[in-house]
């Protein structure tokens, strides 16, 4: 850090500091750099001003999921998040995502976030065992290019944490759980279609999304939970009319 | 799970209503525009309308349609907005149908009978 020039003025950074219950925010003036990410500020701050900050993160280069936190009101992936994109005035404001309960400082309880994929039946069960040969899926069928559009999701949070209706009815599944519901619901070997459909469908499930799109709008990696769960609701929907739900 | 099913239902029936209602919408305005041209009274729309089945059968479906939809998008904001699920809500929602329905047709059959 020490190699890369210092600019004039320090960042003002207001950082979360407590639980779900309680808590403030405390000021730190972190030193500016070319290029600097959000997590390179949380970090400083946590080895040269406040070790007893507490925030997670793994891969730093938007792979793992785990550095999603609120930055200036906005769900955001730190490591790739440069300050001067979102801080042009020299003002942070770091909180832990919403949506999630927080254990300490930046660090939130994702445990809730990973059963709702259980929940959603995320799990892929195929038919074929280890002696079987591979599975031949055309590349560009119609279902794997649906599969394609939403299976890049690092699980982040950001999504989930941005979500209106997860705020309204804590039981909502959420965007990233159901986004993996329908990438399985597309995927053509998998076992389990009619339990997914049951277990997405309903007020906790697909049909409670308004499409506002902060999920779609927020995703860091350009996915759009939307989608699915608008093809998820068709779905659903028709086999409830058919009375196969 | 019994409410999973009856909420894809109730989500397909808002579906198909809205559908409903737009249409309805936009020829209610549209003739709604075009009868009003030079001013309206009572008596002439009650002229235009009495014995006039077709309108009956138009609006009698654009309040059925309302009577449909509105229901299940005000207990969706009773249990966003004030917390109120369950078997209370739906049946306030289902009285507001009815209500809506009620008097809906009333007025269709008052302006067409
Ligand atoms: S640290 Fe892995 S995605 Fe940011």
């Amino acid at each position: 850090m020490a190699t890369v020039p210092e600019m004039k003025t320090d960042l003002a950074v207001n950082v979360w500091r407590g639980n779900s219950e309680r808590g403030g925010f405390t000021t730190f003036a972190v030193p500016r750099h070319d290029s600097q990410t959000v997590l390179d500020v949380v970090t400083h701050i946590q080895r040269y001003l406040d070790p007893t900050l507490s925030y997670r993160y793994a891969c730093r280069v938007g792979m793992c999921g785990s550095c999603a936190m609120t930055v200036n009101g906005k769900a955001r992936w730190t490591c790739r998040t440069s300050v001067a994109k979102v801080a042009a005035d020299g003002q942070l404001e770091i909180a832990p995502l919403d949506n999630l309960p927080v254990i300490k400082d930046l660090a939130t309880d994702m445990s809730g976030f990973f059963d709702k994929w259980a929940r959603a039946k995320g799990q892929f069960k195929g038919p074929l065992t280890r002696h079987d040969d591979f599975a031949q899926v055309a590349p560009a069928s119609k279902e794997r290019l649906a599969a394609n559009a939403g299976i890049e999701c690092i699980g982040c949070g950001i999504c989930y944490a941005s979500c209106d209706v997860v705020t309204w009815r804590a039981d909502f599944l959420g965007p990233a759980a159901l986004n993996r519901a329908w990438t399985l619901v597309n995927d053509v070997r998998d076992t389990q279609q009619p339990e997914r459909l049951n277990a997405v469908a309903g007020d906790a499930g697909c049909h409670v999304c308004h499409t506002q799109g902060s999920c779609a709008e927020r995703c860091p990696k350009q996915i759009a939970p939307t989608a699915g769960i608008a093809g998820l609701k068709r779905l659903t929907a028709r086999a409830a009319m058919r009375g196969e739900l | 799970m019994t409410s999973a099913i009856t909420q894809a239902r109730l989500w397909y029936l808002q579906r198909i209503s809205a559908m409903l209602l737009a249409l309805c919408v936009l020829v209610h305005l549209a003739v709604m525009i075009y009868a009003v041209r030079g001013g309206l009274s009572a008596a002439e729309i009650l002229g235009r309308t009495r014995g006039n089945w077709f309108f009956g059968g138009f609006y009698a479906v654009f309040v059925l349609a309302c009577a449909v939809h509105v229901p299940i998008g005000l207990a969706t904001i009773a249990a966003e907005w004030l917390g109120w699920r369950g078997r209370s809500a739906g049946m306030a929602a289902i009285l507001c149908g009815g209500l809506i329905a009620g008097m809906g047709l009333r007025a269709v059959y008052g302006v067409v009978a």
